[in-house]
C-alpha cells in the first residue's frame, strides 16, 4: 500500500502526522495550563487537591504525547532531531528539565516524608506549566523565524552562536508564540475544569478567569497568526533545490490549499465559538470545540511549513543549511516501514477515547478525591 | 565552533551514563512490579477475596512512587539522542529512530492510558476491565522495554543496514531483521527477566522486615508466596537468556568478552574466572601477570562463549594485534583500511558538489572497497578499541555472582514460604532484606558490562563514540551533567524517603 506512493508524498505523509501529533500535544498543554492556575482556582486545601487530581488523570498523556512528538521527528525527520536538538540544546535541555521536575510532582506533593514540602512540588509544577510550556512555544516559533545552524555536506551540524539557542528569545515574535500558548494553555485548562469538576466555587472563578485569559490569547493569536501570514519566507527549488526567499510564502501554501484555509477558518471559528459558549451560555461542553478547533489550527499551521517546497528550518547562518522535508527526512524505505505502525494510531486514538470517557463520565468532586484511596 | 574534543566526549558520554544509571534504578522495578501486582490483582478477581485486592493495592501504591521517577528520568534518555549525539541522529537515525517512535506509539500510550484507569478507575470499570487494564500497563511497560532493546541490540550489533554515501548515513533496509535481531531478543529477555528478579527482591525483601518487625504476617507472607514462585521461575529464565546473551557476545562482541574476563591472552579451552582480583599493571604488550588472584572453572569460558569445551577464545592482544592463525585482522590493517573509506567518502562528496562526475566514480569505488571499516577511520590509535578492562571485568562478576545468589535466595524462600517457617528465622529474614541493594548493584552493574564493555563503539564496529556526539562546547555539557546530577539525585533522595515511608505506614489489614 504505501509502497505505491512517491517518496515527496510519504515525506508530505510524515510531516502531517508530526503536525497533527504537535497540535495534539498543544491541545493536552491543558494540564499545564491547569497548573499554573492551582492558587487562582483553588483557595483552600481540598480545593487544591481537587484540581490537582483532576489533572493528574491525564498528565501522563501529555507527556506521552510529547514523547511521541520527539520520536516520531526522530524517525521520521532525523536531521531536524540532530540539527534543533543538538543545536539549540539549552533551550531544549531547559524545557526537559521542565518536564522531569513535573514528572515526579504529582505523586510526590501529598506523600508524607517528601523531603521539599507539598509547596515545592506546586512550585515545580507551575514552572512546568508556565516556564516549560513558554520554551516550547519559543523552540516551535523557530520553524517560522529559523536558528543559527550550518549543515556540513556531510549533513553533520553545528550551532554558531555560544548561545546555544537562548538567542531565539529576543525575537518578539518567539516569545509571542511562547506566551500565546502558555495562554492557550490557561483557557484550554479552564474550559477541561469547567466540564470536568463538581464544586461551586471553582465554577464561578473560571468564568472569572476565562475572560481576561482568552483575552490576552486572543490577542497575542491574531498577532502570531498575522505575522505568520504576511511574512517573507523561505522556499525552496523543486529541481535544484536551492532555497530562496519567496514573498508571503505561508499564505500562499495556504491560498494554493483551500481546504487547508477551510480547516484554519473553521478552526479559528470554533475555539471562539467554544469561548461564547463558556462565557454567555455557560455551557460545560465548551472544550470539546476549542479543542478541536485547537486542533484543526496548530495542525494547519505547522503543515503549512513543510509543504510546497517550503522550508520548515530557517537557517539565519546559512541559508543553503536550511531544513527542508525532502533534505531532512528518513530514507524512502523507512518511512514505508514507519507508515505501516502509523495504521495503528485510530487504534491507539479509540482506546484513548475509551478511557477517558470512562474515567471523566461523572464530574471529579472532593469527596470522590478523599473517599479515593489513591490520590494526588 | 567545531570541536571534537576528549573532554567533549567524555562530558557527553558522563551525562548519558549519568540519566541511564539514574533511570536504570527505577525501571527494573516497574517492569517487575507491574506483573507482580497484575498476578495479585488476578489471584483477587479469580477468588473474590478482598485481602488480595488490599495486597494489591498496596503494591500498586508503591509502584506509583517508582514509576513517576522512572519516567521523569525516562524522557530525557531519548531526547539526548538529538541534544548530546547529533552526529549519532543523523548518522544511524534512519534506523535508530524507528524503535523510539514504535516505542512512544505501542508503549507508552498503553501504558499512560490504563495506568490511569488501574490507579483511579477502581470504581469506574467492572472488575474484569481493570483487571485488563492492569495487565495491560505490564505490558505496556515491557513492551516499551523491548523496542528499546531492540534498539539497543542493533548499537551492539548493527543488522539490516547499508550506507549511503550521498547521504552520509546508515539506512534501513531490512525492518524485519533488525525486529528479530538475535542480539535485541536475548538482549530483551535477559533485562525484563532481571526487572522481574529486582522486582521480587523488592517485595521479599520489604515483606521480610514486616516479618522481622512482627507486623502485617500474614500480609507479607501472602506476598512472598506470590513473589518467590515468580521470582524462581523467572531467576532460572535470567540465568539462560544471560548464557545467550554471553554467546552473542562472544560472536560479535569479542573485544567485550575479553575485556568481560580479563582475557589478555587468547586460548582454546579458555577457563572461566569465577572470582579474581585483576592486576593493574597489565596491558596487552607487556608480560605481565593478568591476575594477582584468581579462582578458574576449567573450560568455561570456552562453553559459555561458543557451547563448546575446546573453542578458542581470543584475547585482547589478538584483537588488537590480529592472529593470522584464527583469522583476525589486527586493529592496525582496520584502522588503516578505515581511513581510505574516510578520505574516499570526503573526496566523493567533494567531487559531487563540484561537479566533478568522473572524480566521484573514482572516490565512489575506493570508499566501496573499503567501507567495511569505515568507522575504524575515525578512531586514533589501536589502543581506542580497547575497552575499561577492569571496570568492564568488575561488573560482570559482581552481576553474575549476585544472580546466583538470588536464584539461591528465592528457592530458600519458597521452601521457607511453604513450610511455615518464614518467622522462625529471621536470620535469613533479614539476608533477604539486605540482598535489595545488592540487587539494584546487579542492574547497574549490568548495564556498565553491557555498554563500558563495547567502548569505544556507539555502534558495534560502525561509529565510534567520539564521531557521535553534538558538536557543542563540553563547558555546555558540563553544566547540564550537574544540573541533571543535582536534579536526580535531590528526586532520588525523595523517592526513597517517600517509600520508605510508605512501607513503615504499610498495608490497611493488622
Amino acid at each position: 500500500m504505501f509502497e505505491d506512493l512517491s517518496y515527496y508524498l510519504l515525506q508530505e505523509y510524515w510531516w502531517f502526522i508530526i503536525s497533527l501529533l504537535g497540535a495534539l500535544f498543544v491541545f493536552m498543554t491543558f494540564v499545564q495550563g491547569g497548573q499554573t492556575l492551582l492558587y487562582a482556582l483553588g483557595e483552600n486545601e481540598d480545593e487544591r487537591d481537587l484540581i490537582i487530581n483532576a489533572l493528574g488523570r491525564k498528565w501522563e498523556l501529555t507527556f506521552s504525547t510529547l514523547v511521541m512528538f520527539g520520536g516520531a521527528l526522530f524517525a521520521a525527520f532525523p536531521l531536524f532531531y540532530a540539527v534543533s536538538f543538538g543545536g539549540a540544546y539549552y533551550v531544549w535541555m531547559a524545557i526537559l528539565f521542565c518536564f522531569i521536575i513535573q514528572a515526579v510532582s504529582y505523586e510526590y506533593r501529598k506523600k508524607p516524608n517528601n523531603v521539599f514540602g507539598s509547596k515545592v512540588y506546586e512550585g515545580l509544577l507551575f514552572i512546568n506549566g508556565s516556564l516549560g510550556i513558554f520554551l516550547l512555544g519559543v523552540a516551535l516559533a523557530t520553524l517560522y523565524t529559523g536558528g543559527n545552524f550550518v549543515v556540513s555536506n556531510m549533513n553533520l551540524s553545528h550551532w554558531t552562536m555560544a548561545s546555544y539557542g537562548l538567542e531565539a528569545l529576543l525575537n518578539p515574535f518567539n516569545v509571542a508564540f511562547g506566551l500565546m500558548l502558555v495562554f492557550l494553555a490557561r483557557v484550554q485548562a479552564l474550559l477541561y475544569f469547567y466540564n470536568s469538576l463538581k464544586n461551586k466555587a471553582i465554577e464561578q472563578r473560571i468564568l472569572d478567569h476565562l475572560k481576561p485569559n482568552a483575552v490576552v490569547f486572543l490577542l497575542l493569536f491574531l498577532y502570531v497568526l498575522g505575522s505568520i501570514l504576511v511574512q517573507d519566507a523561505y522556499g525552496y527549488d523543486a529541481q535544484t533545490k536551492v532555497v530562496s526567499l519567496e514573498s508571503m510564502k505561508f499564505l500562499e501554501n495556504l491560498l494554493a490549499n483551500p481546504l487547508l484555509s477551510l480547516l484554519l477558518v473553521v478552526g479559528v471559528l470554533l475555539v471562539l465559538y467554544a469561548l461564547y459558549l463558556a462565557n454567555f451560555k455557560f455551557n460545560k461542553k465548551a472544550i470539546w470545540f476549542s479543542g478541536l478547533g485547537t486542533v484543526l489550527v496548530v495542525t494547519v499551521l505547522l503543515f503549512i511549513l513543510g509543504i510546497n517546497h517550503t522550508v520548515f528550518y530557517p537557517s539565519l547562518a546559512d541559508m543553503q543549511s536550511s531544513l527542508t522535508i525532502e533534505r531532512s527526512s528518513s530514507s524512502h524505505y523507512t518511512l514505508i516501514a514507519m507508515s505501516y505502525v502509523s495504521l495503528m494510531v485510530p487504534f491507539v486514538l479509540a482506546y484513548i477515547a475509551w478511557a477517558w470517557r470512562v474515567m471523566n463520565r461523572e464530574p471529579l468532586s472532593i469527596d470522590e478525591v478523599k473517599n479515593d484511596a489513591h490520590h494526588y | 565552533m567545531i570541536e571534537h574534543s576528549e573532554l567533549l566526549v567524555d562530558w557527553s558520554r558522563a551525562q548519558f551514563a549519568l540519566t541511564a544509571l539514574y533511570h536504570w534504578i527505577f525501571v527494573p522495578l516497574t517492569l517487575g512490579l507491574t506483573f507482580i501486582v497484575a498476578i495479585m490483582e488476578t489471584l483477587y478477581v479469580k477468588t473474590g477475596d478482598e485481602k488480595w485486592k488490599r495486597t494489591t493495592k498496596y503494591w500498586m501504591g508503591l509502584l506509583a512512587i517508582n514509576f513517576a521517577i522512572g519516567l521523569a528520568t525516562g524522557i530525557i534518555m531519548e531526547f539526548e539522542f538529538g541534544t548530546n549525539w547529533s552526529n549519532y541522529s543523523w548518522i544511524v537515525g534512519d534506523i535508530f529512530g524507528a524503535p523510539l517512535a514504535i516505542e512512544g506509539l505501542m508503549a507508552f500510550f498503553m501504558e499512560s492510558t490504563f495506568f490511569a484507569i488501574m490507579f483511579f478507575g477502581w470504581e469506574k470499570v467492572s472488575k474484569k476491565k481493570h483487571l485488563l487494564s492492569t495487565w495491560l500497563v505490564a505490558i505496556g511497560s515491557n513492551l516499551s522495554a523491548l523496542w528499546i532493546l531492540v534498539a539497543n541490540g542493533w548499537m551492539q550489533h548493527p543488522v539490516g543496514m547499508h550506507f549511503n554515501p550521498d547521504t552520509a548515513r546508515n539506512e534501513m533496509t531490512n525492518f524485519w531483521a533488525i525486529l528479530f535481531n538475535p542480539n535485541a531478543y536475548s538482549k530483551f529477555l535477559h533485562t525484563i527477566t532481571s526487572g522481574y528478579v529486582l522486582a521480587t527482591l523488592f517485595v521479599i525483601s520489604v515483606s521480610s522486615w514486616y516479618l522481622i518487625k512482627g507486623r502485617n504476617i500474614q500480609f507479607a507472607k501472602r506476598s512472598i508466596m506470590v513473589a518467590a514462585s515468580f521470582g524462581l521461575i523467572v531467576s532460572l529464565f535470567n540465568l539462560t537468556t544471560g548464557d545467550d546473551s554471553a554467546r552473542q557476545v562472544a560472536m560479535h562482541q569479542p573485544m567485550k568478552l575479553a575485556a568481560m574476563e580479563g582475557l589478555y591472552d587468547g586460548k582454546s579451552a579458555a577457563p572461566i574466572v569465577a572470582f579474581g582480583i585483576l592486576n593493574p599493571k597489565k596491558d596487552y604488550l607487556n608480560d605481565e601477570e593478568e591476575f594477582f588472584y584468581k579462582i578458574e572453572i576449567p573450560e568455561g569460558l570456552s562453553l559459555l562463549g561458543f557451547h563448546s569445551f575446546n573453542a578458542y577464545v581470543p584475547g585482547i592482544k589478538q584483537l588488537v594485534l590480529g592472529d593470522k592463525e584464527h583469522n583476525i585482522t589486527s586493529t592496525a590493517t582496520k584502522l588503516a583500511i578505515g581511513k581510505r573509506a574516510v578520505n574516499a567518502l570526503t573526496a566523493y562528496k567533494e567531487a559531487k558538489k563540484s561537479g566533478d562526475e568522473a572524480g566521484a566514480v573514482t572516490a565512489l569505488k575506493t570508499f566501496e572497497a573499503n567501507s567495511k571499516y569505515l568507522g575504524y577511520g575515525y578512531l586514533d590509535k589501536v589502543e581506542d578499541v580497547i575497552p575499561n578492562v577492569p571496570m568492564t571485568f568488575y561488573a560482570f562478576h559482581v552481576m553474575v555472582s549476585f544472580g546466583f545468589w538470588f536464584i539461591f535466595l528465592f528457592i530458600v524462600m519458597l521452601y521457607l514460604a511453604m513450610t511455615n517457617e518464614l518467622e522462625q528465622k529471621r536470620w535469613f529474614l533479614k539476608l533477604a532484606l539486605w540482598s535489595l541493594p545488592l540487587g539494584y548493584a546487579a542492574q547497574e552493574a549490568g548495564w556498565i558490562v553491557a555498554e563500558v564493555g563495547r567502548q569505544p563503539w556507539a555502534i558495534q564496529d560502525m561509529l565510534p563514540v567520539g564521531m557521535s556526539t553534538s558538536q557543542i562546547s563540553s563547558g555546555s555539557v558540563m553544566f547540564t551533567f550537574w544540573m541533571f546530577a543535582i536534579l536526580f539525585t535531590a528526586l532520588l533522595i525523595a523517592e526513597v524517603k517517600i517509600m520508605t515511608k510508605q512501607i513503615k505506614i504499610g498495608p490497611k489489614e493488622v
